[in-house]
């Protein structure tokens, strides 16, 4: 199957709605609903334990259509974060001491606002993360982009599932892997992902399928040495992350017939542990129209934040958001599986 | 159909368990040990087990380590090496094996 270069909602595929996963994930199979899970391991309801990461998501504008793209982003999306937005977000994080802002989308540089959010997130500093797909560093419209997130001591997030060109073309794009070289030499030469540069660069592996990652610590080993021999590239730290069953993966599972082999495999690796210390109970997500989500999942299916609690960045309160309660569904498994996964790789 | 192989036969692997619970808790416990990390890596362990798997042709063991290869971290141009390597060896030893032949035939011609 090769990848699709349009997002489900410009197919007009039924799966572009977030209420049919929903409803898709949470209609049983056989698999015990999260809640439940939760529950036997003593940590039903989940509560959040403060706002560490306050993360923005700016929209669902792409310029690729990676198969596992939980975002359903794409070229021919057109939600995105408005500057009375994005100064609302500045005007919720001065009223807090949250330390980090991560800022994602789609890609998130592709938002008007996006300078702004960093300088703004800087000014008041705080320490800002950038999840950058790496091609969009070489569009000749951003050629100033790496220079300026090296100006602002931005940490770069950049998604790379594989060593191996031909798995990184199958889940991203054909030639991805090639403009992610690229681009990663590019950060390489502004000292990104060098000793002593003061400049952060990790890097992201998905799994390219219907399985769970390998454990961080071997991968990070694997790509440092491939890497470095095959292409001479250096970066930080690697953080590997399970495929989330929502959105396009989840339209991967249906077509591949892998959906209840995936499922099975991610109840079966629950860990509790790893529910322990999920992402969600330290962060809070802030979609392109303000709206509060739990996390970047919960807001793709738009499952919004549970009574009591301001529902849009307008009316942030930190003190009452930091001690919500948390909303989960069964794609919550996917979080909660093995070594764990978060937007900082493992969670164990 | 009717056929000896069933896929979904490998989850009931323990049942061999049920024959001899004293010999299936030695051979899990080795098995274990043998797939731990030591002087190789968990990845390099499930590359070999998937050569293996297909010198021995067991086809529970290929559908196994395919995945857990993947979940290890290889990718499926190291995984076609694997299987290289497992052909090159047995077709290696077959024609190895010609020396001997070549010795029995030297020893009855004349
Ligand atoms: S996974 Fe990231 S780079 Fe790929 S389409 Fe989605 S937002 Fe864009
Ligand atoms: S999907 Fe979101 S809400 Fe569910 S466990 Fe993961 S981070 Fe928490």
């Amino acid at each position: 199957m090769p990848v699709q270069t349009r997002s489900l909602k410009a197919r007009g595929e039924a799966l572009s709605s977030a209420a049919e996963q929903v409803r898709l994930l949470q209609s049983g199979g056989g698999f015990p609903r999260f809640e439940e899970t939760l529950a036997r391991a003593s940590l039903d309801p989940l509560g959040a334990t403060g706002i560490a990461v306050f993360q923005i998501n700016v929209g669902k504008l792409c310029n690729q259509t990676c198969r596992h793209c939980h975002v359903d982003a794409g070229p021919d999306r057109t939600e995105s974060m408005s500057r009375e937005t994005a100064e609302m977000c500045m005007a919720a994080l001065a009223r807090s001491d949250i330390p980090t802002v991560d800022i994602t989308g789609g890609a998130p540089e592709l938002n008007p606002s996006f300078r702004y959010l960093v300088v703004e997130s800087r000014r008041l500093g705080r320490h800002v993360m950038d999840r950058c797909n790496l091609s969009v560093l070489l569009l000749p419209a951003q050629a100033d982009l790496a220079a300026f997130l090296a100006g602002h001591a931005v940490e770069i997030v950049a998604s790379l599932p594989s060593v191996a060109p031909s798995q990184t073309d199958a889940q991203r794009g054909a030639g991805v892997f090639g403009k992610s070289i690229a681009a990663l030499r590019v950060l390489n030469d502004l000292g990104y992902g060098r000793e002593g540069s003061g400049l952060v660069l990790n890097l992201v592996t998905n799994p390219v399928g219907a399985f769970l990652p390998p454990s961080q610590e071997s991968q990070e080993e694997h790509f440092r040495s491939r890497l470095a021999r095959d292409h001479g590239v250096v970066f930080n730290r690697l953080y590997t992350i399970t495929n989330m069953p929502i959105s396009r993966f989840l339209e991967f599972l249906l077509e591949s017939g892998n959906y209840e082999g995936y499922m099975r495999r991610l109840v079966d690796a629950f860990n509790p542990a790893a529910a322990r210390s999920v992402m969600c109970r330290s962060m809070l997500s802030v979609g392109w129209d303000g709206r509060l989500y739990d996390c970047d999942f919960n807001q793709m299916l738009e499952l919004a934040l549970g009574p009591g609690v301001p529902a849009h960045v307008r009316d942030f309160d930190p003190a009452s958001l930091g001690a919500r309660r948390i909303v989960t569904g069964n794609h919550c498994y996917g979080c909660t599986a093995g070594a764990g996964s978060s937007c900082g790789g493992t969670t164990t | 159909m009717d056929t000896y192989y069933h896929p979904k036969d490998l989850a009931h692997f323990a049942d061999l368990g049920k024959g001899n619970p004293a010999l299936w808790e030695k051979f899990q416990a080795y098995y274990g040990a043998v797939f731990a990390p030591g002087a190789l890596t968990e990845r390099e362990k499930s590359l070999i087990a998937l050569a293996v798997a297909h010198a021995v042709q067991c086809p529970y063991c290929i559908d196994a380590y395919t995945q857990a290869s993947l979940e290890k971290g290889s990718n499926i141009e190291e995984m076609t090496e694997a299987v290289h390597v497992a052909c090159a060896i047995r077709g290696g030893a077959s024609l190895v094996h010609g020396v001997q032949m070549r010795n029995a035939a030297t020893k009855i011609s004349m």
